[in-house]
């Protein structure tokens, strides 16, 4: 005959079992939440330190001559006017020509390639391109851009070689960003009556927009910091003087010759200091290691608050 | 439908759109298995059974949605009436038959545009950009899908927002806009809580007098109270149909009595 259990409840020592049991699930709980907070703040701390670092050795250097000159032999002297405006024509560039194709090449790919071996084919390449290390790409473009096509060590070079770096960035953020737009609005849009580009052009791309702009600056973040490509082609050093400017006294008042300039860029301007023997120059490559830095909080600090204020308006 | 209300013969009402031996396959699996049914003109007709028994499957034949699909594959004909056009040829252009169809799905879906801009949307596509043209079809089809007295103040602001009951009404006014010929419903009420959903059916039943109406409902109470025809599917087939109140109160299929009244489904 079996005991009522119900009425009669547990026994004392079986609920102090639980107990027991319960607060060794709970310490284990803790111990991982422990050696996540280590592992986050080991990651913390390098980073700050080594913004620190850059602070503590450049933060002198750093006043509105330092943007205004160009390198110089005299450290005191020196500053980073050809690298910014190397680096910002640069970003120009690779912004022009990787959204329009990353975007156009992620929308394709999602809304309208048949599902078969060769677009799988392209996908699984799409994201080997995105691991293929950077220095590859600087030999691609040296062999096509710069000799192939003749297009010298320029700012159009470097901005179509970075552009293909991030392409992959691109597609693969678009298509995210696009995947998660909900089946039910583009079925919604469909039974309207709409077409696919209809679809595409007043749903998807709209709502998924937050997520294509994230995924173009952090390929821009990317982009703003690669060395390697842009020494294959040939950036120069060493150079005093600006791209001619954009927009000229006589018509038609607009000149693409900035794109055929001869060009340095940030990156390159911190390696050529580093490598000096003199104190002075290694204060000049913390300072604009800090300018880069900066410059790439500020494209992320962007990113996150462009998203925020497209996503407010976006729910299912 | 009540009791005493005139029955008339089927076979005398105007028929809206017919479908004839009609087959559907995903890929290899056949989903629907040659059905035969009439959908009468200005009335409400039901599609009931259970899970799995093709009734969404047919819905969504009609306004071609299974088109968006690869390996989708119709067989038989889908006749719009008057003109008998096949609304599965080949030929037709499933936008067209978009544009003559509305269709309303099983959870809201509006776009998460303003309320103005979710109604106007397929008035846009159909060319329709002047302001007062819109204004005025975009409050005709709110007041029809019975939503303008508390939407009317605040069309600018985003359909997100409204509640589900709302939301669903806003796609019924979003789909009424553009006067469709034949409206599909997919389980319009299934993520809608009972007074959302009381008001939704109240609505479905006014409105067969601007339009014909087929609804695939999953609640049985629901086909008995908006439906003047219903049809129970089971397993792809079309097993029986008929005035509503003969197919629940006088079902000829046994298996028809068993699922409606509750031994299986």
């Amino acid at each position: 005959m079996s005991e009522p259990r119900i009425a009669k409840g547990r026994a004392r020592e079986d609920v102090e079992g639980i107990r027991a049991l319960i607060s060794n699930h709970k310490r284990k709980d803790l111990m991982f939440a422990l050696l996540g907070m280590a592992a986050l703040g080991l990651a913390a701390v390098t980073f700050i330190a080594l913004f620190t670092g850059m602070v503590m050795d450049g933060a002198s250097r750093l006043s509105p001559d330092f943007f205004t000159n160009f390198a110089s032999r005299r450290a005191e002297n020196a500053g980073i006017l050809a690298a910014w405006v190397g680096t910002f024509t640069v970003m120009i560039v690779t912004a022009a020509v990787a959204v329009p194709l990353g975007v156009a090449s992620g929308i394709y790919l999602e809304e309208y390639a048949p599902r078969n071996w060769l677009t799988d084919l392209i996908e699984i390449n799409i994201n080997n391109l995105a691991g293929v290390p950077s220095i590859v790409y600087g030999l691609l473009a040296l062999g096509l851009f710069v000799h192939t096509f003749g297009l010298g060590a320029s700012v159009l070079t470097a901005g179509l070689t970075l552009a293909l770096l991030i392409l992959p960035v691109v597609i693969v953020a678009t298509r995210e960003a696009i995947r998660a737009v909900p089946g039910m609005i583009r079925e919604a849009a469909y039974a309207l009556g709409a077409t696919r580009w209809q679809m595409v052009q007043h749903h998807v791309l709209p709502y998924s927009m937050p997520g294509i702009l994230t995924g173009v600056i952090i390929g821009l973040s990317r982009a703003i910091g690669e060395t390697a490509p842009i020494v294959t082609i040939g950036a120069v050093t060493f150079i005093a003087f600006l791209p001619p400017a954009p927009v000229t006294a006589d018509p038609p008042f607009l000149s693409f010759d900035w794109l055929s300039s001869p060009f340095t860029a940030m990156p390159i301007q911190i390696f050529n200091w580093t490598s000096r023997p003199e104190e002075a120059f290694q204060a000049n490559a913390s300072a604009a290691a800090l300018v880069l830095v900066v410059m790439t909080l500020i494209m992320n600090a962007l990113a996150i608050w462009l998203r925020y204020r497209l996503r407010k308006n976006l729910k299912w | 439908m009540t009791a005493d209300e005139q029955k008339p013969d089927p076979s005398t009402l105007p028929k809206k759109a017919e479908a004839k031996d009609l087959s559907f396959y995903y890929g290899s699996k056949r989903a629907l298995k040659q059905i035969n049914l009439p959908i009468y003109e200005h009335r409400v007709t039901a599609l009931i059974g259970p899970s799995g028994c093709g009734k969404s499957t047919f819905l969504r034949c009609f306004n071609r949605m299974h088109d968006l699909y690869p390996g989708n594959r119709y067989e038989g004909e889908i006749r719009l009436l008057p003109d008998n056009v096949n609304l599965l040829a080949p030929e037709v252009d499933p936008i067209e038959v978009r544009m003559r169809l509305a269709m309303v799905f099983q959870k809201p879906n509006p776009f998460p545009k303003s309320i103005f801009e979710n109604v106007a949307y397929g008035l846009r596509i159909r060319g329709i950009n002047a302001r007062s043209e819109l204004d005025d079809r975009i409050e005709k089809a709110l007041k029809n899908a019975a939503l303008w007295n508390e939407v009317r103040d605040r069309l600018d602001d985003l359909a997100t927002n409204l509640s589900g009951g709302q939301q669903q009404r806003l796609c019924i006014a979003r789909a009424l806009a553009s006067e469709p010929e034949l409206m599909l419903f997919d389980e319009p009420t299934s993520a809608l809580d009972p007074i959302a959903t009381g008001s939704i059916e109240e609505l479905i039943h006014q409105l067969r007098d601007q339009v014909t109406i087929l609804i695939v409902t999953h609640n049985m109470q629901q086909a008995a109270r908006v439906s003047d025809f219903t049809a129970y599917m089971y397993l792809g087939d079309l097993v029986e149909f008929g005035w509503t109140d003969d197919v629940f109160f006088r079902p000829k299929q046994k298996q028809t009595e068993d699922y409606i009244t509750g031994r299986f489904g």
